[in-house]
Formats: C-alpha cells, sequence, structure tokens
C-alpha cells in the first residue's frame, strides 16, 4: 500500500514537473507547479514528515505560487517579446546538460547503492522529521541559523521595497 | 500514525478528479457551435477592446512579496508554539530577538508606505 | 524540560555590532528629515570600527558558540578585519560618487553592512547550514547593490544577471549539502572530519557528489572559470564603489569558508580533490589573464583581472598546506589595497553617468593630472606583481608555498600568468604616460573622502610592499590554531 503510494506520488510528481516545462503559457506551468509542489508534500507525508508537508503547501504552493502568478502577470511577455531565433539553440543545449546532469546523478546513487556503506539503506527513523524534531533542533542547536534567518528576510524587505518602489512618480 | 492520515490523502484524490471531471463532461456532452458573437467577452455591452492580458502594476508584486515574507516569519512561529512550554524564558527570547528583527522591517514597510495603495 | 544550548554571544560580537550599525542607519534613514548622508556615513564608520576593534580585542581568544555552529579563531577574525577595511574604504570610494551620479539614498549603507553581516558569518562558520545563511545574507544585499542605480539599463542587467546566477549557485550549493548530510548524517565541521577518518572520496559516491556540487556553488561567488561568466556584465553595471567592494569583499569570504571547508572539514579528501582545484586555478588564471587583454572598458578589464587574482589564490588554496593559507591571507589584505586603489582612480576620473571609462581615455594623462597619473601607476604595476609593491610580496608567498609543497608546475603557470597580466596592465600606464593628450574636456576635481581611499590604498600597497615583516607576522598568527 505505502509503495502505491509512493509510486502514484512520484509519478503524479514527475509528469507534473514535466507539464511544467513543456506547457505552452506560463500561467499553466504555474499551475503545474503547485500541483507538483502538493505531489512533494505527499510525498513528505509519506515518510513522516508531516510538518514539512504542512510547509511545502502554506509556503510553497501557497505563497510563492502567488508571487510566481503575479510575476507572470507583471512580467506579461510575450511570445513575439522572447523572439524565436536562440530558443532552439538553448532549448536544445539545456536538455543536453540537463539529461546529462540527470544521468550523472542517477550514477552517482546507483553506485552508492552498490559500492557505497550501507548508510542509505536506513529506513526512515521513527521521530523523522516529526515537528518535535524540528522545533528542538532549530530552537537548540540551530540556534543560530534561525536568528540569522530574520536579518536574511529583513534584508529581502529592504530590497523588495527598495526595488519596486518608485521615488515620486510611479514608472510602468 | 500516518495511517490516521489517510482521510487526507482521499481528500486529494477527490480534489484532483473532481476538477478534471468537471472540465472534461462539458467537453464530451455540450454541443459546440462558436460564433464570434458568442466568443466575444461580452455579449452585450460595449465591444472589448485590446488584450485582456494587461500589464500588471507592480504594486500587486510588491503586496505578494511582502506576504510572502511575513509569512515565512510566521512559519517559524509553528514549531515554537509547539515547543514553547519546554523552551521557556529562553524561548521567549529567542523569539523576541526574532521578531524585533522583523519588526524594524515592518517599520520600514509602514514609513516608506509600501502597504499603501495610491 | 528541553537543554538550553551553549551560547557565547562573544563569538557574534563583531557581526552584532555591524547588525546594530546596519538598522540604526535605516531607522535613522526613516525618521530623520534633511540632509543626512554625513550622518549615515558616520554611523555606518563607526559601525566598522566597533566591529574591527571587537575583532582585534578576541585575538588568540578562539571563542567557539552556538553548539560549535560558529568559531572565531584567528582565521575568522583576520577576515572579519578584512571585511572591515574593505568596507571603511568602500565608504570612502562611495560618498563623492553617489553625489556625483545623483543616487545617494540611505539604504546603499544598509546593503554594505547587512551585506558584511553576512560575509563575517561565513568567514566564522564551521557548520554547512550557517555557512549558507552566510552566504546568502551576504549575496542579497550585493544583488540589490548591483541593481542599485535603478534608472540606468546596465545596472538592472548587472541586478537580474547576478541574481539568476546567485540564486542558482545557492540552489546547487544547498543541494550537495543535502548530499553530505544525507551521506555522514552531520553538517558540523568538525563532526565531518571525524566521520570522514578511514574513508575514500571515491569509495563514496553520495559525498562526492556533494562535496563536487558545493565546491562549484561556491565557485560561483568566487568566481572561478568556468563559472565566472556573470562578473563581466555584474561589475560593470553596478556602480563603481560597489564593483570595488565586489571585488575584494564577497571574494575574501568565499574563500575563508573554502579554506575552512577544505582544510579542517574535508581534510581526509583533500589529496583527492586536489587534482580538481589544479584544473580549476590554471583555467580561471588562463582565461581571466587573456580575456582581460582584450578589453577597452577599464571596469570590465579590472573584472577580468579579478578573476584571474581569484586563480592565483586559488594556487595557495590547492597546495592544502599552512603556508598556502598564510599566502592567500597575506595576497587577500594586498589585493585589497590595490584594487580599491585602482577602482579609486577610476572613480577619480570618471565623470557623471558612468562616462569616460574607456582605457585608450587615459591617454596623456600624466602631464594633466600627474598625481592620479602616478597613483595609477602604481597600483598597476602592484596589481602585476612588480616589486617593490604589495602585488610582489603576496605573489612571491604564493608560489614560493606552491614550490615547496611539491606544485612545480602550478607555480611555473602562475608565473606565466602574472607575465601575461603586465602586458595589460603596463599598457595602461603606456597609455598615460607615452601616448599624446587626449581630447578630453574631463575635469577633475579632488573631493577630501575619495583621496582618503586612494591613499589609504598607496599607502597599504607599497606598505606591504616594503616593509612586509609585520604582515608576515599578521598572517602567521592568524593561521595560529587551524592547523
Amino acid at each position: 500500500m505505502y509503495m502505491a503510494i509512493f509510486i502514484l506520488f512520484a509519478i503524479m510528481s514527475i509528469a507534473g514537473a514535466i507539464m511544467v516545462i513543456t506547457l505552452k503559457s506560463p500561467v499553466s506551468s504555474a499551475i503545474a507547479l503547485i500541483f507538483v509542489l502538493c505531489c512533494i508534500a505527499g510525498l513528505f507525508a509519506l515518510m513522516g514528515a508531516l510538518f514539512m508537508a504542512a510547509l511545502q503547501v502554506i509556503v510553497y504552493a501557497g505563497a510563492i505560487m502567488v508571487l510566481f502568478l503575479f510575476i507572470i502577470m507583471l512580467l506579461n511577455l510575450k511570445d513575439e517579446i522572447l523572439g524565436e531565433d536562440e530558443k532552439k539553440v538553448t532549448r536544445v543545449f539545456g536538455s543536453i546538460l540537463g539529461i546529462a546532469f540527470l544521468l550523472e546523478i542517477g550514477f552517482f546513487v546507483r553506485r552508492a547503492l552498490t559500492v557505497g556503506s550501507e548508510s542509505l539503506m536506513y529506513p526512515v527513523p521513527e521521530q523523522f522529521a516529526s515537528i518535535e524534531v524540528i522545533s528542538t533542533g532549530l530552537f537548540t542547536k540551530f540556534l543560530f541559523a534561525f536568528e540569522i534567518t530574520s536579518v536574511l528576510l529583513l534584508v529581502a524587505i529592504i530590497g523588495a521595497i527598495m526595488l519596486s518602489k518608485g521615488e515620486g512618480k510611479t514608472e510602468y | 500514525m500516518i495511517e490516521a492520515y489517510f482521510p487526507i490523502f482521499v481528500l486529494f484524490i477527490f480534489a484532483l478528479i473532481t476538477p478534471v471531471v468537471m472540465l472534461l463532461i462539458p467537453k464530451i456532452v455540450a454541443k459546440r457551435e462558436p460564433t464570434p458573437i458568442k466568443d466575444a467577452a461580452y455579449e452585450c455591452g460595449i465591444p472589448a477592446e485590446g488584450d485582456a492580458r494587461e500589464r500588471f502594476p507592480i504594486k500587486f508584486y510588491l503586496i505578494a512579496i511582502l506576504f510572502l515574507l511575513f509569512d515565512l516569519e510566521a512559519v517559524f512561529l509553528y514549531p515554537w508554539a509547539y515547543i514553547y512550554k519546554k523552551l521557556g524564558l529562553f524561548g521567549l527570547i529567542e523569539m523576541g530577538v526574532f521578531i524585533t528583527i522583523l519588526l524594524v522591517g515592518y517599520i520600514y514597510v509602514i514609513k516608506k508606505g509600501a502597504l499603501k495603495w495610491q | 524540560m528541553i537543554e538550553i544550548p551553549f551560547i557565547n554571544l562573544a563569538v557574534i560580537y563583531p557581526e552584532i555590532a555591524i547588525f546594530t550599525a546596519s538598522v540604526i542607519v535605516l531607522l535613522v534613514d526613516l525618521f530623520m528629515k534633511g540632509e543626512k548622508q554625513g550622518t549615515l556615513s558616520t554611523i555606518t564608520m563607526l559601525g566598522f570600527a566597533a566591529a574591527a576593534i571587537i575583532a582585534s580585542r578576541q585575538w588568540f581568544h578562539f571563542e567557539t558558540g552556538f553548539s560549535d555552529a560558529l568559531i572565531a579563531d584567528n582565521f575568522a577574525l583576520v577576515f572579519k578585519l578584512l571585511f572591515c577595511a574593505a568596507g571603511v574604504l568602500t565608504l570612502f570610494l562611495s560618498v563623492h560618487y553617489l553625489n556625483r551620479e545623483k543616487i545617494f539614498r540611505g539604504e546603499y549603507f544598509f546593503l554594505i553592512l547587512s551585506s558584511t553581516v553576512g560575509m563575517m558569518i561565513l568567514a566564522s562558520a564551521n557548520e554547512l547550514i550557517t555557512a549558507f545563511l552566510g552566504l546568502e545574507v551576504m549575496s542579497v544585499p550585493l544583488y540589490l547593490l548591483a541593481g542599485y542605480d535603478k534608472k540606468k539599463l546596465l545596472s538592472n542587467e548587472a541586478a537580474l544577471k547576478y541574481f539568476l546566477m546567485g540564486a542558482f549557485a545557492s540552489g546547487i550549493l544547498i543541494y550537495g549539502i543535502a548530499f553530505v548530510y544525507g551521506n555522514l548524517g552531520t553538517t558540523n565541521f568538525d563532526e565531518i572530519y571525524r566521520a570522514l577518518q578511514g574513508k575514500t572520496l571515491y569509495g563514496e559516491p553520495l559525498l562526492l557528489l556533494g562535496l563536487g556540487l558545493i565546491l562549484i556553488g561556491f565557485s560561483f561567488k568566487t568566481a572561478f572559470v568556468p563559472f565566472h561568466s556573470w562578473v563581466p556584465d555584474v561589475y560593470v553595471g553596478t556602480p563603481t564603489p560597489a564593483t570595488a567592494f565586489f571585488s575584494i569583499a564577497p571574494k575574501a569570504a568565499g574563500f575563508a569558508i573554502l579554506f575552512r571547508l577544505l582544510f579542517k572539514a574535508f581534510a581526509p579528501m583533500m589529496p583527492d580533490i586536489t587534482g580538481i582545484l589544479w584544473v580549476l586555478a590554471v583555467l580561471t588564471m588562463f582565461a581571466g589573464n587573456l580575456i582581460a587583454i582584450a578589453q577597452r572598458n577599464i571596469k570590465r578589464m579590472l573584472a577580468y583581472s579579478s578573476i584571474a587574482h581569484a586563480g592565483y589564490i586559488l594556487i595557495a588554496l590547492t597546495t592544502g598546506t599552512a603556508d598556502g593559507a598564510k599566502a592567500a591571507i597575506l595576497y587577500l589584505l594586498a589585493y585589497t589595497a590595490m584594487n580599491v586603489g585602482a577602482f579609486g582612480i577610476v572613480i577619480l576620473l570618471g565623470r557623471e553617468g558612468e562616462k569616460d571609462l574607456s582605457i585608450a581615455g587615459y591617454s596623456g594623462l600624466s602631464r594633466r593630472h600627474p598625481i592620479a597619473a602616478a597613483a595609477m601607476a602604481l597600483f598597476m604595476f602592484s596589481l602585476a606583481g612588480i616589486p617593490p609593491t604589495a602585488g610582489f610580496i603576496g605573489k612571491f608567498y604564493i608560489f614560493r608555498g606552491a614550490v615547496s609543497a611539491g606544485f612545480i608546475w602550478l607555480a611555473i603557470l602562475g608565473v606565466v600568468n602574472s607575465l601575461i597580466s603586465v602586458y595589460y596592465y603596463l599598457r595602461v600606464i603606456v597609455i598615460m604616460y607615452m601616448k599624446p593628450e587626449a581630447e578630453s574636456d574631463r575635469v577633475i576635481t579632488y573631493p577630501l573622502s575619495l583621496m582618503v581611499a586612494i591613499i589609504l590604498a598607496a599607502w597599504g600597497t607599497v606598505q606591504i610592499g616594503i616593509f612586509p615583516n609585520s604582515w608576515l607576522n599578521l598572517v602567521r598568527d592568524s593561521v595560529s590554531g587551524f592547523f
């Protein structure tokens, strides 16, 4: 049963990811990406990382995708602006590189399964990524990382306003 | 433990199937005889002008990204609330520092009028 | 009840000082009316000074804190001092420039300060997640600085390119961290070192993949070839003082974390990766120097020259010895002085709207502006590595370290590259001194702040070049406890 659900989510997320990069309209791509993110949330949940699954939906599928859609609408790029000439070259070159990277990682993972230590074969620990473990780690061992995140968010807030808020007249 | 979440999985599947089916049924069942007038945005009233996909003002983006950033801040509150009692005063100070730093950003947002719609 | 972790705030006192200054700058900018540039730059300066004083007082304290996520050994402190120096010099470069280009805004100082916070964290980081966050805190303000001149198309292009490349590099980096964590079960450098005992890199494919991705991630930031493609456009589009800052501080921070990562955490794997570093070093030097020859814009030339200089420091990294680390720190100090000087002259000779940046436009400069020409000549000599300047001392110790560690070919290729670089650096001098004067309505004013920066840079260049002993002692102390 577990395996079946896993395979279902895995296939759906890969199919969704392929749709993201092949669909014509950027808005459809964004919707497909939401679907991928929901499937990944499902994968997290299967491993018992329920908090991560919830975050995936709240932050990625919720907030970040809203931002994506706004940016798509802000740019509102049309085919005639993008131009056709270099599209094909980048596409071919990009897919070659992408496939090479995929094969490389596949090769490494395969080798790790055969020659490497058995560390890959651990079953998922009982408390894996439960909210208990995450919060304890975040507020004790990784306390500094937590605090510095606020600095990062602060810089991001100021940067967003600095770049998008025109002085006086709005220019768009 | 995860078995308890099976209903959510079922809900997920239903949420997936419902719109797909709803979109498919009219495709199969409905009759389509399009005319230019039927395809117009409004079948009566003022004729449509220009493209529907106008560029959005950057203000929308600004609101979206500010929402995202403060949403991320709020996300950190969930695990904190979960172990707040165990952390005690120490946890309060930790979160106090975090929120104070972001408060500076909030003051900046307010003072620059980034949330004003004009 | 959860055990409260060992914190020890002392380890981040310099960061706290800088961050406090940045917040004050932001608030003062928001609430103060009227002319505020003087106040803001004073606060920024005080922040840097406070951080530098704190850092120098922690010398030989070897503080650690936050569950060993951070460490303030001499190695970290010397970099923190370097960032403070770079920040102060950038400040001196900026004041006049921002007025001339009419782009002064309070956020500029905030961005310089908060970026420095990130660099300091990066220099202190003893753990991968902390290092990653430090890198982000450093980079995000840099993206914004690149796009600071919003009205200019080149600046927009610079920001977008830098941001996209940087975001991908961060993605690659975190992917690598995930693989390392998945393989070793820890992100702490000391624990990684312990976990690696008795393992070989090629016996652990996922570790190899993880380390490779991490190296690529940091290589983007330090702009090693072939991860350098963003450098020229970003350097040209960015406001010039910020370009000077880009070429020194983030690069030094990238090297700081690379040294700690490779010499401490992944030390057992070092013999396996010297080959990769060797190739990177040679590629970086040759590409930087050869492309620099063809440049006509001075900022573009300095961009490629900065790539080449990263290549020289990469030689020191490749050796994997204490001598290498010492030479790299010395080189970074020398590079800070001479590069700030060179950019200072570029700002001095430029005009509103970033005009007058072509190298050909400098012809005959020595006759009308002998002081500026002489200073530029000094910095060019130093960048080319001609004695008795800082650049020569830096290169000398790097090549000596490489030879004594047995990397004779690498040292030879380094020397060959130095010779290539002499061509394009000296060309600037030849144009300034031996070409007839160009038709130009160039009027140079000598603003005080800019002169202070150039004089400090010139002093550093000459001081390290002629009296290197005290500096050698400094770098010797700075690696103590590191090996």
